[in-house]
């Protein structure tokens, strides 16, 4: 169990990898023994994920030095700098990775049934775990260019898995559009790694936020980094490719791309609070996080209202609730050198910033996977074309339900704890901010009830009155979903207390984040 | 297919390719080099090949299936190597000082023992196969689907 | 070598990296938005390799090397994982568009589009 717990870290991360390269060959031998063996490789993966959550919250801050006489040796004897791969996990880290692990273990189940017919299924999976793979790597690097190469993985398999259909034209499309956007995203941090890497000669996270002047050439690193994180999680106005690829990806796929963006929301996080966080005196940088959340969650609202089509109404609101997520955090980075107001609203906007990207996952994960059934059942997407269907999938209608509710922020579900700490803590810092958060709100509640409305009741279609309820994997998906963000609901002072306040701490904290590297260094 | 001295001299010339990129791969360590580099040089004269004849003819003479248990091989060795120095570290090099690869190299200018390493040069020769079978079976893919045909599953 | 100026590898990073995003976002052809594409990584890794020389320097190994300082090394690891990972993301980006192509018969990104609004 000690083992277990030293080497946590890199045996989430190697595990997956090697399985998704038996994958293949496990499948000539057929269906079974493939899906078992993922089943069974994920098991194992999620009771790591629980161990390390444990030890992270009762110890602090774990580091692994790859290479090392010992895991935790992360300068070697003699040197002054950290020269080796280290991965670091804080609370922020074990945060994300919670929610990836929590939506892949239910994307998988979910998609077990789906793909019966697909060809070419052992891939579907072998590009589920590198993805999985790519997205922890990504939460728990210390290492600048090991963020770059784990961008990349997540960023190929992702757009592997959108682009799954080659059958139909679009998917193809959205897949292309979206491996377009992460190569030059992915360029551009690469060209702000050699920048800072020129300058201070080191490569790890925590050495060049202790070793950083705020130079001129340190100012062009974080442009760009901004730029091409927003890239990545589709802020406005860098948001095209987002429609595209979340409405053509199969099954299951569609969450994890979903957290995918969100694991580079948390790189941003990473680099703006961790690198450049004792330099952050004037609000220029948390008010254009906040900008970019205006925008996107004004933008996004407005435009999910008019569509037709089920999935990309849903990825338009995906767009406008990570807004959300860049508003609370906006406003606690625009306060960070100001310690009277982030006692008394920074963190509460942090923690409700935080709080909703779990949320959020969760109840948008649940609405693509009810929308996904709604299409294996009835082969499109198209609302015109859709109605009556609760009398026959009464489970798909009961968590669409669930999903919208939680989206629009009803009590007694998760979303509206996460929006009520940011309506609260916002209003104090600005009270414009709080009314457009509070609109947008109303917005997403009014185009949701529309699609309620028109494709749940009212009278069935003449082609679709046949249609029985979907697979029970596929149920089984969606309730370990619907189970965690009723439980969300009910308790959240727990779930606040227990892993969404270590997270803020680890974010603002960074000097215990370099310590734990560089040791006492002066 | 091309005309009969170009498919000739490819035929002779694949041999000196193919050893310039083993010696690329196997000397990684010491010289410039390495895995990926030497198992883009093999499948550079795969390409060569592909160019001379057609992509059909080259089709009979690789089979798919080699090339993914070839590709697998690779990232199989590469990872118990990895995960066999988990007694102290992910990654640690256990073979230093053991009779396989295990010679400390000198220290400045010196001519080059090809022993020493520790497992650097085996992981040289598993990611130089990985190269080999990925490329070579992205390049066959590329040039049967754009002529119309599938590879086989 | 004395008329060449000490910047000019940069200079020749930037004019690649400016004239890829100038192909990115006004040529319509797919196939040249891939090349641009691949200047741009060109671009980039020539930023990188330049970053890490040093004035008078020698390769960095130890093969029969004549005394002397040596460029920096961690630069030409960072440029090779670069060129690897650019191999898969241009391999993966060339057969969506020939997918591309096969159903929609053309690579012109206006009249191939089918998600719009």
């Amino acid at each position: 169990m000690d083992f277990l717990t030293t080497n946590a870290p890199i045996l989430i991360v190697a595990i997956p990898l090697v399985a998704a390269f038996i994958i293949p060959l496990l499948g000539q031998k057929g269906d079974g023994v493939r899906n078992g063996f993922t089943l069974t490789i994920f098991g194992l993966t999620s009771f790591l994920v629980a161990v390390l959550a444990v030890n992270v919250h009762d110890v602090g801050i774990r580091i692994y030095a790859f290479g090392a006489a010992a895991a935790d040796l992360a300068v070697p004897q003699g040197f002054i700098v950290p020269v080796r791969i280290i991965f670091e996990v804080d609370a922020m880290s074990m945060f994300m990775g919670i929610i990836v692990t929590t939506v892949t273990l239910a994307a998988l189940i979910y998609s077990l049934h789906f793909l019966k017919g697909q060809t070419g299924q052992a891939r579907f999976y072998s590009l589920m775990m590198l993805l999985y793979v790519g997205m922890m790597g990504l939460a728990f690097t210390g290492d600048m260019f090991n963020l770059f190469v784990f961008l990349e993985i997540a960023s190929i398999s992702g757009a592997a898995l959108a682009a799954y259909r080659t059958n139909l034209a679009d998917a193809v499309e959205g897949g292309f559009k979206y491996i377009v956007i992460s190569a030059i995203s992915a360029l551009l941090v690469l060209f702000a790694i050699g920048i800072l890497y020129s300058e201070y000669n080191v490569l790890s996270i925590a050495a060049i936020a202790h070793f950083i002047q705020y130079t001129h050439l340190d100012m062009i690193a974080l442009g760009l980094l901004g730029a091409a994180f927003a890239m990545k999680l589709a802020g406005v106005p860098l948001h095209m490719w987002a429609p595209d690829t979340y409405t053509v990806a199969p099954a299951g796929s569609t969450p994890m791309i979903l957290a995918a963006s969100y694991m580079s929301m948390y790189a941003l996080y990473r680099v703006t609070f961790t690198i450049y966080g004792g330099f952050i005196d004037t609000g220029a940088i948390g008010w254009a996080v906040i900008i970019v959340g205006l925008l996107s969650m004004f933008v996004g609202v407005m435009m999910a209202v008019h569509q037709t089509d089920i999935k990309r109404m849903m990825a338009y609101h995906a767009i406008s609730q990570g807004g959300y997520m860049l508003l609370g955090l906006g406003v606690g980075l625009a306060v960070i050198a100001n310690p009277a107001a982030l006692e008394a609203y920074g963190r509460d906007a942090m923690n409700g910033g935080i709080f909703h990207i779990i949320n959020h996952v969760f109840y948008k994960a649940l609405l693509f996977m009810a929308a996904e059934a709604i299409f294996f059942r009835i082969g499109t997407r198209d609302t015109n074309k859709m109605g009556g269907l609760a009398r026959n999938m009464k489970w798909t209608t009961g968590f669409y339900i669930i999903g919208a509710l939680a989206i629009a922020g009803i009590p007694p579900f998760n979303g509206f704890a996460s929006k009520l700490l940011i309506y609260e803590s916002v209003l104090k810092f600005n009270p414009i901010l709080a009314i457009v958060a509070m609109f947008v709100s109303l917005v997403t509640l009014a185009s949701f009830a529309k699609v309620f409305y028109s494709a749940f009741t009212g009278p069935p279609m003449p082609a679709h009155k046949e249609v029985k309820e979907v697979p029970k994997s596929m149920i089984v998906g969606m309730s370990i979903l619907a189970v965690l963000i009723i439980f969300f609901g009910l308790f959240p002072g727990l779930i606040v207390d227990t892993i969404v306040a270590p997270a803020t701490n680890a974010l603002i904290s960074h000097a215990s984040y370099i310590n734990a590297v560089m040791g006492a260094v002066p | 297919m091309l005309t009969k001295i170009v498919r000739t001299v490819a035929n002779q010339l694949i041999l000196f390719i193919l050893i310039f990129g083993l010696y690329v791969i196997a000397h990684g360590h010491l010289t410039p080099g390495g895995g990926f580099q030497g198992g883009a040089v093999v499948v550079s004269g795969i390409v060569m090949l592909l160019v001379a004849f057609n992509s059909k003819e080259l089709k009979k003479s690789i089979r798919e299936r080699v090339l993914s248990v070839m590709e697998s091989t690779g990232a199989l060795v590469f990872a118990a190597l990895a995960f066999a120095g988990l007694g102290t570290v992910f990654f640690y090099n256990f073979l230093v000082g053991s009779p396989i690869f295990g010679d400390i190299p000198p220290t400045g200018p010196n001519p080059g023992n090809l022993w020493t390493g520790g497992y650097i040069p085996i992981m040289n020769y598993a990611v130089g196969l990985k190269v080999i079978a990925g490329l070579s079976a992205v390049v066959l893919a590329l040039a049967l689907f754009a002529s119309g045909e599938e590879m086989e599953e | 070598m004395q008329s060449v100026p000490a910047n000019f590898p940069f200079l020749a990073s930037a004019l690649l990296i400016g004239i890829a995003f100038y192909i990115i976002l006004f040529k319509r052809n797919l196939i040249k938005l891939i090349m641009g594409i691949a200047m741009l990584a060109s671009g980039v890794n020539l930023f990188i390799v330049a970053l890490g020389y040093r004035a008078g320097g020698n390769a960095p190994i130890y093969t029969n090397v004549p005394p002397g300082p040596m460029v920096l090394s961690v630069p030409q690891a960072l440029t090779l994982t670069s060129i690897v990972i650019n191999v898969a993301v241009l391999a993966l980006m060339l057969t969506m568009v020939i997918h591309i192509y096969r159903h929609t018969g053309d690579v012109d990104s206006e009249k191939s589009r089918k998600l719009k609004g």
